[in-house]
């Protein structure tokens, strides 16, 4: 049997006893989804660990956790087929390597980025800018790159989630349950636990809502510096607005309160996710983790001392090393922890739609 | 060897303890609790369950409608066909909204009263995540309190002093004994159904074929250390709560999941392929309790459930695969059962149904008629490929056997004597109120209100010293 298979299994195994047991109902989503099945398939395991978000009340509350010979442990396994997922939908598909060596894949794109930019603008390393960016890389270069490398990933993004939710079949899906699942998916609702007290991620200990906190930072504080750079884009284009932008422009102030917002997420979840019971955690996902909090977090703060340190020599190398991180992080993201954001919506359209028909 | 003291010990580590515990604390007491097991299986059998039965009048957050003392009342009657002690199983009922109340301060969480899976939303509050979060919160609390928890440290005798109570302890982890000396003792360590030498001396050879669905390290020391220190201990060393579970479920520990809910749906035969009971007598929560003890009597104590197609979504889904074939032949021959004997028996009982209108939720009129054994209710031919069988057998969840206590929680010995120092609440005393027949979620409503009680006074007979 490969890995894969045991992997599968033991979810389906996983999921026929809590079927049979039922204690964790109120816990969080993935328990009420379960109970509307009664046999379990490769799907409903891609479903369901794409529902959970590894909180560990299960975990801590569950009479057959280890050492207990059923040796259960939902926010382990459940981790561990999400990254299976990831794997199984990538387009193309042969890319599902990257989630395996994420870390070191990741890396390696953002050297050979890096390298490519430097030798663009090697030329002008030396150039006194006086905080323009394009005397560094031309606006072509820029908007060029930019545009090819986001536009495949846009698209591989777009037929990964495709595949994914064909696999976990949206027969009966409609338009309310795409709002619905937005509202949770905005408001981390799931995250909140039971009445919204919170969980007790990382170590079992107090509840708190801490983590849902710094997702929303790092959520947040993303679409804030995307929103940034459209309007950027915007006014570069339409109003022939060129950068760079004073401070209190809406670009600036949209990217640096983003960009620390990013950096404070990050640093938040990648400390909990250290401080985490090795219970909670399946160790060979957690590369994947620790790569796109890395990437976000590199991005944010290159962006942030970019603008600090705009008009002294370092700009040439800040620039270089801020457009690298986002570049790199756009052509890796179909292939990172980023999907879980498409593939968690997509269950929580799935769960909308079965909660209302079950209804 | 040195002594240990203190103000008051608690043994056991289950829901009775840590109310006790918690309680005595409360109650202006140093305590130190001694749990047997590790610290990853603490919670005795408690740590399996997952709701307390509570009375109460109008909908509360977590119970619908209402449940009068009344009623609660005759439902305990019914189920031990009037074999209680109704002074205390009232005081048990009337202090139950009371204890729920409690809980909840101590940091106990309960499911919304949206009904739950088990329709008993009515009756019972359903703790978020089960018993092992229940017995994880007042953990959580006892060690904010500073109660001292001692694991892997197992009572194992008594001496009853009026100044004091000296208890031995064996101390696993460090494998050496420790006396402990405390001014009032709660003794709340369970029953002795994970005993299996215990077991056997009550039941015989049978015994070795039972599987313990909750906790190995209820092994009923103390319970038998109260006897040698000639406390009174009453009810029937067989007498306990026994429900059948699939026979593939481990030998202890197996839990809930480990039940078998198609029983009423099929027939059940035994080693012979002979059916024994009347499959359709009740409703879940009675048929449930009496299975165990039905098995138990059979042969090797075993029992194949068997079923067709029709009635596969009608019960809750089970833990373990049941065993499918697409004929009797082949079902008997998985089962290592006699084929021609589970092909008459199954005639004969399709032959003597008589078809009515089947209702899964009512005692419904299709029965049987004209066979040594009749199906009262919900008896439907079994015609429909593919089969499926489920091997059974008897699942002890706890023993009656206990020690007599006033409802102060303080034990009595033989000679009528009211200690005034040694307490026990939980399983071990629940022999008082239950002496047969099961209400679910009653035990964690005893050892909650007992638990309770037995702390504060066992502080309180320290101020009276
Ligand atoms: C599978 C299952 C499901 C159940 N479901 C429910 C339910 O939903 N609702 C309900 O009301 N009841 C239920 N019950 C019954 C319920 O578990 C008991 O009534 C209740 O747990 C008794 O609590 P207790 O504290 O007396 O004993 P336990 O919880 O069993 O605790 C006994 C403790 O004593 C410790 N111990 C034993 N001997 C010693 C010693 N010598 N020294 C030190 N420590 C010792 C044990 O390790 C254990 O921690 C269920 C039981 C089982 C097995
Ligand atoms: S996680 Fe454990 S306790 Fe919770 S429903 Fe599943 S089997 Fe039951
Ligand atoms: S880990 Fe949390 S989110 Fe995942 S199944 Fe368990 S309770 Fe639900």
């Amino acid at each position: 049997m490969n890995e894969n298979e045991a992997l599968y299994n033991k979810a389906i195994r996983l999921s026929q006893i809590c079927n049979a047991c039922r204690y964790c109902e109120g816990f969080c989503a993935v328990f009420p989804a379960m109970e509307k099945r009664r046999e379990f398939h490769i799907k409903d395991a891609d479903y369901l660990a794409n529902l959970c978000h590894q909180c560990g009340e299960c975990l801590y509350a569950c009479q057959y956790a280890p050492p207990h010979e059923f040796d259960l442990d939902v926010p382990r396994d459940f981790a561990a087929v999400r990254k299976e997922s990831y794997k199984k939908f990538a387009t193309p598909k042969f890319l599902g390597v990257a989630f395996e060596k994420a870390g070191l894949l990741t890396s390696i794109l953002l050297l050979i980025v890096l390298a490519a930019f430097l030798a663009l603008g090697s030329g002008n390393l030396g150039k006194d800018a006086a905080g323009n960016f394009y005397e560094i890389t031309s606006y072509k270069t820029m908007v060029g790159m930019f545009g090819f490398f986001a536009a495949i990933s846009f698209l591989m993004i777009l037929v990964s989630c495709f595949k994914f939710t064909s696999h976990i079949d949206f027969k009966g899906v409609k338009f309310v349950d795409f709002i619905g699942a937005l509202k949770d998916a905005l408001s981390l609702k799931h995250l909140g636990g039971h009445n919204y007290e919170g969980c007790t991620f990382p170590n079992g200990e107090d509840r708190s809502n801490l983590r849902r906190y710094f997702h929303h930072f790092t959520f947040y504080g993303f679409m804030l510096c995307v929103g940034a750079t459209s309007v950027a884009a915007f006014y570069d284009h339409f109003l022939s607005y060129h950068a760079p932008y004073p401070f209190f422009s809406v670009p600036k102030l949209l990217g640096t309160v983003g960009g620390i917002a990013l950096a404070i997420g990050c640093t938040g979840l990648f400390a909990m996710k250290l401080k985490a019971d090795p219970d909670l955690l399946d160790a060979k996902s957690l590369n994947i983790d620790y790569a796109l909090i890395f990437m976000l977090f590199l991005s944010a703060i290159s962006g942030l001392l970019l603008m600090i340190f705009r008009d002294s020599a370092a700009l040439a190398y800040l620039l270089i090393l801020h457009l690298s991180a986002i570049l790199s992080f756009f052509i890796i993201a179909p292939y990172s922890k980023m999907m879980h954001l498409f593939y968690r919506y997509l269950a929580l359209v799935k769960n909308a739609k079965e909660c209302r028909t079950h209804a | 060897m040195g002594e240990i003291n203190c103000d008051i010990l608690v043994i056991g580590g289950g829901n009775a303890a840590l109310c006790a515990a918690i309680s005595a604390k409360e109650n202006g007491a140093d305590v130190v609790m001694l749990e047997s097991s590790p610290k990853a299986w603490r919670g005795g059998n408690s740590q399996h369950t997952r709701n307390l039965r509570s009375m109460h009048y109008g909908p509360t957050d977590v119970l619908t409608d209402t449940y009068s003392e009344d009623e609660f009342f005759e439902d305990i009657y019914k189920v031990t066909k009037g074999q209680t002690n109704e002074e205390f199983a009232r005081y048990v009922i009337k202090n139950t909204p009371e204890v729920v109340k409690w809980a909840k301060s101590h940091g106990v969480r309960f499911q919304g009263s949206f009904g739950g899976t088990l329709q008993l939303g009515r009756t019972n509050a359903f703790f978020l995540g089960g018993g092992k979060s229940l017995v994880n919160s007042y953990y959580k609390e006892a060690k904010k309190m500073g109660i001292k928890v001692l694991y892997e440290h197992e009572a194992l005798s008594l001496d009853i002093q009026k100044e004091y109570i000296g208890v031995k302890v064996k101390d696993h982890a460090n494998a050496q004994i420790l006396n402990f000396k405390a001014d009032a003792c709660v003794i709340a360590s369970g029953g002795f159904e994970s005993n299996l030498d215990k077991l056997q001396e009550a039941w015989g050879k049978p015994a070795k074929n039972f599987l313990i669905r909750g906790t190995k390290f209820n092994q009923g020391k103390m319970l038998f250390a109260l006897k040698d220190a000639g406390a009174k201990i009453i009810g029937d060393p067989t007498q306990g709560h026994m429900v059948a579970i699939d026979a593939r479920a481990p030998k202890y520990d197996g839990g809930i999941a480990s039940r078998v809910d198609c029983v009423s749906l099929g027939i059940v035969v035994n080693k012979e392929a002979k059916r024994f009971y009347d499959e359709g007598e009740d409703f879940w929560p009675k048929r449930y309790a009496i299975w165990g003890r039905l098995v138990a009597s059979q042969e090797d104590q075993i029992g194949y459930s068997i079923t067709d197609h029709k009635v596969l979504k009608r019960y809750m889904p089970p833990l373990f695969e049941p065993v499918v074939a697409n004929s009797l032949d082949e079902l008997a021959d998985k089962m290592g059962l006699d084929a021609a004997a589970l092909r008459k028996t199954v005639d004969e009982y399709n032959a003597g149904v008589v078809e009515g209108k089947f209702d899964h939720t009512v005692l419904d009129d299709c029965h049987t008629e004209g066979l040594e054994v009749n199906k009262t209710h919900w008896a439907q031919k079994i015609d429909t490929p593919p089969f499926y069988c489920y091997p059974l057998r008897p699942g002890v969840t706890f023993t009656y056997l206990g020690v007599k206590v006033t409802k102060e929680a303080a034990v009595v010995m033989e000679n009528g004597e009211v200690c005034k120092n040694l307490f026990a609440a939980g399983e071990i005393m629940a022999g008082n109120i239950l002496s047969q027949g099961y209400c679910a979620g009653f035990g964690m409503s005893i050892g909650s209100v007992f638990g309770r009680i037995a702390g504060r006074e066992a502080a309180k007979s320290r101020e009276q010293k």
